[in-house]
């Protein structure tokens, strides 16, 4: 048996408590209100085109990207703009939605809703990047950076040799892409080839963790006949699915820190987002729904379905039969780096892959001991950082050295504070040790 | 036996006069001079080096102290006017004179008028809860009550208080050096006043929420009413983003403003407790009342 191909430095392996995996998804019937966050992706919100008792349809724009790195969002239902206010996120804080009254499901005219693969890339390369752009897709996997961009390739930039396609999903429980890749195995190959005309690449490779052996499988039997195209199963370990991580896997090589994949001649999708480009281009339609997995171990049925932006967790959690009554902690996301909700009004969002319920037994952090030196933190960490020094250098704000440590390249994977026998909240340092560097180096630039 | 110990005497000798020659050329040949006032002025400064004149600590200051023209925009807070005074007199540069300061926490949502509404179990570190999300409470705006305030206080001029878990300013300690002002990730310490005897009143609320919104999450909230601007005969109360807030520059501490306030935001301190005015008005209307019925 050959060796899988993995990345060389830390990681762990996770109990990766795939509940829903066998689980088809299912669309969901629509809820009475939607809101929706005018910010769902990284850089500038969205600016709102629409004003309050406005009828708008699916599919519709509601909100236009302004600034460079921005999206569009679009109406996921048709209805009645009833308020135009703050309400609370998956990031704790209010912030400015669009709430609608959910009266029916009619589409916009633009959008082909036949169901049939169209396999045919017929338009150019300028008006496929015009179509993801309008379509305001972002990238699935949780980072949600505008896709449109990263087919941008800046004029004296090296130019991208091949396309990454993750279909890794390392995070435990979720199975969101693992349905996906099962389900749509065609329109995710036909939206590889999209993207490999998009960026003119004459090579693409889909990471597949290797426990995902029936989407390995399929997508196999699809690509026989296409040239270019590679299916890569990768070793089960978290974090796989990290950009930097799955590019070192597959490319073998280093994405030097605080650079772009592109430095590598590497552009990374999630699969997720590749069944996205396949219909805006092919069928017009934009990123109005996702797939999102709601699991825990104390549910009685984990599923996956398709989920409208917008539709409150709330409402999920009822299509699963409600909120068992031991629960002591709603995650938006996977258990290492998602985030526990504080209420569940909270709308999905383009970034949700999953609705994760803890028992209360299970969900509260152990107190904070002190630092052992045992190192583990060291091992794990798949960017070679030393989390322990970075945690007490962000702890007393020696700001100037914790970014000569690095700090800046940590992926916030969670496995230090997954692995310290101490349970010391060693990311949730680093985080803060990172939004320190980032406000001193931003009023450096400043300052010049 | 007595050359060798002539030897290594002469020897010494002559290296130590080398050496000490080297040194008096290098000292002279390299000689930065400074000026000796820096370290006069230094001494007359509290050499606490908080950092709340705005440079780096108290030699920096007195630096800047000495070698610029214009000293009007720097001030010592630790010091104060005295300080300054002393140095102005020294120096011979007018300085500013500035009222003297004490920092205030604008939140008042104690545990009992403040109920959580869920758990937070992360670190105990108010920066790094208000990453995290709003804070444990209805109020997105209130004390997260880790005390980072406290850990920065470099005068042990604040305290956790174990039944409200807010902060509390020890007045007397305070010396409006900043550092809470700019540690709270919430913004809810001000500088503030001192007046005589400490007199200050100010509206211990930042939430921005509409009424209803906030005074679910807190019963202390300022609620935006308006009741304060309108009895309050200065005009020093204004109201922005639904929270008033009283302008300490025109505020004549009249303590008109804080009964009205029907959520107890608008705080008093250092006054003299209120009974005696209430206990003397109702009185005198009662001998009123009583001569009429006579």
């Amino acid at each position: 048996m050959t060796m899988l191909k993995t990345f060389p430095k830390g990681g762990l392996h996770v109990p990766d408590n795939k509940l829903s995996e066998k689980e088809a998804i299912q669309s969901i019937n629509l809820p009475k209100t939607v809101q929706i966050p005018i910010a769902q992706h990284i850089g500038a919100p969205a600016k709102i085109i629409v004003e309050r008792n406005d009828k708008v349809r699916t599919g519709q724009v509601i909100a236009k990207s302004s600034g460079f790195i921005s999206a569009n969002i679009h109406s996921p239902v048709t209805g009645t703009v009833t308020k135009i206010d703050t309400f609370l996120d998956s990031s704790g804080y209010k912030n400015p939605m669009v709430s609608i009254r959910v009266e029916e499901d009619n589409w916009i005219e633009e959008v082909d809703l036949s169901t049939e693969v169209n396999s045919e890339i017929t338009v150019s390369k300028e008006e496929i990047l015009q179509r993801i752009q309008n379509a305001g897709i972002v990238g699935l996997g949780g980072a949600t950076f505008p896709s449109h961009i990263k087919l941008m390739v800046p004029e004296h930039a090296k130019a991208p040799e091949i396309l990454l396609i993750n279909g890794v999903e390392c995070e435990p429980y979720l199975t969101a892409d693992h349905r996906l890749m099962l389900e749509k195995p065609d329109e995710i190959i036909i939206g590889v080839q999209i993207l490999m005309k998009a960026l003119g690449v004459s090579r693409a490779a889909i990471g597949i963790e290797n426990n995902k052996k029936d989407a390995i499988k399929i997508l196999s039997e699809r690509i026989k006949n296409i040239k270019g195209i590679e299916i890569v199963p990768l070793k089960v370990k978290y974090p796989q699915g990290g950009e930097k991580q799955l590019i070192k896997a597959i490319i073998k090589k280093e994405v030097p820190a605080g650079k772009l994949p592109l430095e590598v001649g590497a552009v990374v999708y999630n699969v997720g987002t590749t069944f996205a480009v396949y219909e805006a281009v092919q069928k017009n339609k934009p990123l109005i729904e996702r797939v999102v997995t709601v699991t825990g171990k104390s549910l009685v049925k984990p599923s996956n379905f398709w989920v409208r932006i917008g539709t409150p967790i709330e409402h999920l959690l009822q299509a699963v039969g409600g909120v068992p009554e031991n629960t002591g902690k709603i995650i938006n996301g996977g258990p290492m780096m998602g985030k526990a909700l504080k209420d569940y009004t909270v709308p999905v969002t383009k970034g949700t892959s999953g609705i994760l319920l803890i028992p209360k037994e299970k969900s509260n952090r152990r107190p904070m001991q002190p630092c052992v030196r045992c190192a583990k933190c060291v091992d794990v960490c798949p960017m070679g950082l030393e989390p322990f020094l970075l945690m007490a250098l962000s702890d007393n704000k020696l700001v100037e050295r914790s970014k000569d440590d690095n700090i800046l390249s940590c992926i916030e994977c969670g496995s230090c504070s997954y692995i310290c026998p101490s349970s010391r909240p060693l990311l949730d340092y680093i985080r803060l040790g990172k939004a320190d560097v980032n406000k001193f180096l931003k009023s450096q630039k400043d300052g010049k | 036996m007595t050359d060798a110990i002539l030897y290594t005497v002469g020897s010494l000798s002559g290296l130590g006069l080398v050496s000490a020659f080297v040194l008096f050329v290098v000292a002279s040949k390299f000689k930065v001079y400074e000026n000796p006032k820096i370290g006069q002025v230094e001494e007359m400064l509290p050499n606490s080096n908080c950092g709340g004149c705005g440079l780096p600590g108290c030699r920096p200051f007195a630096e800047a102290l000495v070698e610029r023209e214009d000293i009007s925009d720097l001030f010592c807070p630790v010091g104060g006017n005295d300080v300054m005074k002393s140095i102005s007199t020294f120096l011979g540069k007018d300085v500013a004179e500035k009222d003297p300061m004490v920092a205030v926490l604008r939140c008042n949502g104690t545990c009992e008028a403040r109920p959580k509404v869920n758990t937070y179990d992360g670190a105990k570190s108010c920066k790094i809860s208000a990453m995290t999300f709003a804070g444990d409470t209805g109020c997105d705006f209130g004390c997260d009550g880790h005390g980072d305030c406290v850990a920065v206080c470099d005068f042990d001029a604040l305290y956790m208080d174990p039944v409200t878990h807010l902060p509390v300013v020890i007045t007397d300690n305070c010396t409006a050096c900043n550092a809470c002002v700019l540690e709270c990730p919430k913004n809810l310490f001000e500088l503030r006043p001192k007046k005589k005897k400490d007199l200050k009143i100010y509206v211990a609320c930042m939430n921005e929420d509409k009424a209803g919104i906030a005074r679910k999450a807190c019963s202390h909230a300022c609620i935006a009413c308006n009741k304060c601007v309108d009895v309050c005969p200065k005009d020093a109360i204004t109201i922005e983003n639904n929270v008033a807030y009283i302008h300490a520059d025109l505020c004549t501490l009249c303590r008109k403003c804080a009964p009205v306030c029907p959520t107890n935001a608008i705080i008093e301190t250092g006054f003299p407790p209120k009974k005696e005015k209430t206990e003397v008005a109702p009185a005198k209307v009662s001998t009123i009342e009583e001569l009429k019925l006579n």
